[in-house]
């Protein structure tokens, strides 16, 4: 590509835009990044997808009120008793008032239950992917850095958790601490459970990538000249190579959120996430697996809301990756 | 070849050693991190309405008393010698390899466990079959042709792939053949040996929604890395020298393309084996995943350990095995 980009890639610290003298306008690397990211329609949506869910998860409480939803209000007189409680009327009792239908058996606003659980299911998967990248980073970018015995004990650190069966680690940890740890019960308890279950046993998927970075950066010119200037192991670890590693690691944790999506939903989906009255996508999806027989709609509301959620979060993730690796394309 | 072999297997073994330490570990203390005291541990081992003096005795032969390491290595020595609990009405043995002992339905954990595992490996070997074929195949046509119309079309459908979770797929591909139309309705596991054909025509839906989801992230990888190797220097050298095309794809792209993809893969299949908790809840499989499941639901610890130190065992295994296969192929591998 042009030269301005190249140097900005071998040199991401070099100031944004060089003397003002030049007619030629220098673009940082985030500039560059930007442009490419502009021209990927595909990224573009995706990206305003994931910015409406974000903002729709963190509104739900008020928009439900705005609306009059009320993800726990049963609507009995809505249901077939002499069908064992199915929605009256064909797609599932959609109607006006509930556009898209009413669960079986209490009749609750599926609409109002699927914006109920997307905050839940957002602020799961951003907190597993926060525990678990920063954990990945800072042992990854350290055994990369340092080497020796310490590369070797984060290294087999890394292949004891790589072989532990994840899930069902996660099932059965969320299953004991169900009744109450940390000084915690409820909802905040199983949320904060599942953040640590699923971020916890992730980290060594990160730390390989950081580590593997860090090998190739630490024998660059700008780390030794750091270091010919009297700078130490942190100032290094955190002002010199952290900084380069931004473009991975916001990459793999854009790539990360759908993945902790779609394992939240899994966990709840096996009854040991996010448990009831408070709606969740796979708790939903549980619960229409006993429905979808006579009442399919059930299952596709909770079920496109997962396909969405995590596809618009894929497509912003390979979005980046391409636009911030120039090598991928 | 053989000192590697030897050095390897050895170094899965510590692995095991460390994981089953560790998944020891934290089952024990987990409850007593929750706030749970020796006396309740105790009667989640027997059951409803359990006496004092049952709980004494629960706590006294496992142990709960004495100290993690003790416990560990009593665990240890039922696996290689089988262990004795004399308590209750008639004592119990657990036979070699003892797993555990559930004290909650009388009966021993390796057997009972062994038995599901039929099931789990035709799901998991038949899905892999499947999306092993159908994910190589579309990443590398993908890859040679890209932005061509099937490239879009296949990567299309491979994007929507990784973002189906496998109980929504497997519960949409229920709805419309086993209810819509009823042509794989009753759908329930035949063994191989008894009617191979009924072990396929169950299995299948299964196999589909699982292998959709893995066939998906496959192609994405084998067309990544496909692209990635065609550019190489290696690959225009052979074209010079006038090998036939499909030589150059198979035998210089594809095979160096699919090294990554057979490290995956082995992590893959052993996190399979383990149990495919979702794909099995959805079809109702009666196989390792919903033992483990089962287990979790009743609270039944020494269960729960046992189905997870299998997986971890299946898990170590396939990688060992890929790392084998590795060094077979490339001498680099053994002799660094």
């Amino acid at each position: 590509m042009t030269a301005p980009m190249t140097t900005a890639g071998n040199a991401p610290e070099a100031p944004a835009s060089p003397s003002p003298a030049k007619t030629i306008e220098g673009r940082s690397l985030g500039r560059i990044a930007w442009t490419r990211f502009k021209r990927d329609k595909a990224a573009v949506a995706g990206g305003i997808v994931v910015i409406l869910l974000i903002l729709l998860a963190l509104l739900a409480g008020p928009l439900e009120s705005l609306f009059g939803l009320d993800p726990d209000q049963p609507n009995t007189d809505l249901l077939d008793a002499d069908l064992g409680g199915l929605p009256l009327g064909d797609w599932g009792g959609m109607s006006a008032d509930h556009p898209l239908g009413i669960d079986p058996l209490q009749g609750r606003d599926l609409l109002a239950r699927v914006v109920d659980g997307s905050w839940v299911s957002l602020l799961v998967a951003f907190g597993a992917t926060v525990l678990s990248n920063t954990l990945g980073t800072v042992l990854g970018v350290m055994a990369g850095y340092y080497g020796g015995w310490v590369d070797t004990v984060i290294s087999r650190l890394m292949d004891v958790f790589l072989a532990f069966p994840l899930l069902l680690f996660a099932i059965a940890i969320s299953a004991s601490l169900q009744g109450g740890a940390f000084g915690l019960h409820g909802l905040p308890l199983h949320i904060m459970v599942l953040i640590f279950v699923i971020g916890f046993f992730n980290w060594p998927y990160m730390g390989r990538i950081v580590r593997g970075q860090t090998l190739s950066l630490r024998e660059r010119e700008f780390v030794h000249a750091a270091r010919s200037l009297g700078a130490r192991g942190p100032f290094i670890l955190f002002k010199e190579l952290l900084p380069n590693l931004v473009g991975p690691i916001l990459v793999y944790s854009t790539l990360l959120i759908p993945t902790n999506i779609l394992f939240e939903a899994g966990l709840s989906f096996l009854g040991v996430g996010i448990q009831p009255p408070q709606s969740s996508w796979g708790g939903m999806l549980a619960d229409a697996k006993n429905y979808y027989q006579v009442d399919p709609q059930y299952m596709v509301v909770p079920g496109l809301a997962i396909f969405i959620t995590v596809l618009a979060f894929n497509l912003l993730g390979d979005g980046l990756r391409d636009a911030l690796d120039p090598k991928s394309n | 070849m053989f000192a590697y072999i030897i050095r390897r297997i050895f170094a899965a073994a510590a692995l095991l050693l460390v994981v089953s330490a560790v998944t020891f570990a934290i089952f024990f203390l987990l409850p007593r991190f929750a706030g749970e005291t020796a006396d309740q541990l105790a009667a989640q081992y027997i059951g409803k309405n359990p006496s004092p003096e049952a709980i004494a005795a629960v706590k006294k032969n496992l142990g709960f008393e004495q100290p993690l390491y003790t416990q560990y290595w009593h665990f240890l020595k039922g696996l290689v010698s089988g262990a004795e609990y004399k308590f209750g009405p008639e004592p119990a043995t657990c036979h070699v390899p003892c797993f555990g002992y559930s004290f909650k339905n009388h009966l021993e954990v390796w057997p009972e466990m062994t038995s599901r595992i039929p099931v789990t490996i035709s799901l998991a070997i038949g899905a892999a079959v499947l999306w092993l074929v159908s994910g190589i195949t579309t990443g590398v046509i993908s890859a040679l042709k890209p932005r061509s119309v099937f490239d879009r079309l296949s990567m299309g459908v491979a994007l929507a792939g990784v973002s189906l979770p496998v109980f929504f797929t497997g519960a949409l591909l229920l709805t419309v053949f086993s209810y819509e139309w009823p042509i794989l309705d009753n759908l329930h596991y035949v063994d191989f040996t008894e009617d191979p054909l009924m072990w396929a025509r169950n299995l299948i839906l299964p196999w589909i929604s699982l292998a959709f989801l893995y066939s998906a992230l496959y192609a994405r990888l084998t067309r990544a890395g496909m692209l990635e190797t065609m550019s190489e220097d290696y690959i225009r050298t052979a074209r010079a020298k006038g090998l036939v095309e499909r030589k150059v794809v198979v035998k210089h792209g594809l095979r160096s393309a699919l090294t990554p993809i057979v490290t995956i893969f082995g992590m893959d299949l052993g996190l399979l084996l383990g149990g495919a908790l979702i794909t099995e809840q959805v079809f109702s499989l009666n196989g390792v995943g919903q033992f483990a499941v089962q287990a979790i639901n009743d609270n039944d610890l020494p269960k729960v350990l046992g189905v997870t130190l299998l997986a971890a065992f299946f898990i170590v295994v396939c990688n060992l095995v890929v790392d084998l296969l590795y060094a077979l192929v490339d001498p680099r591998v053994r002799l660094s």
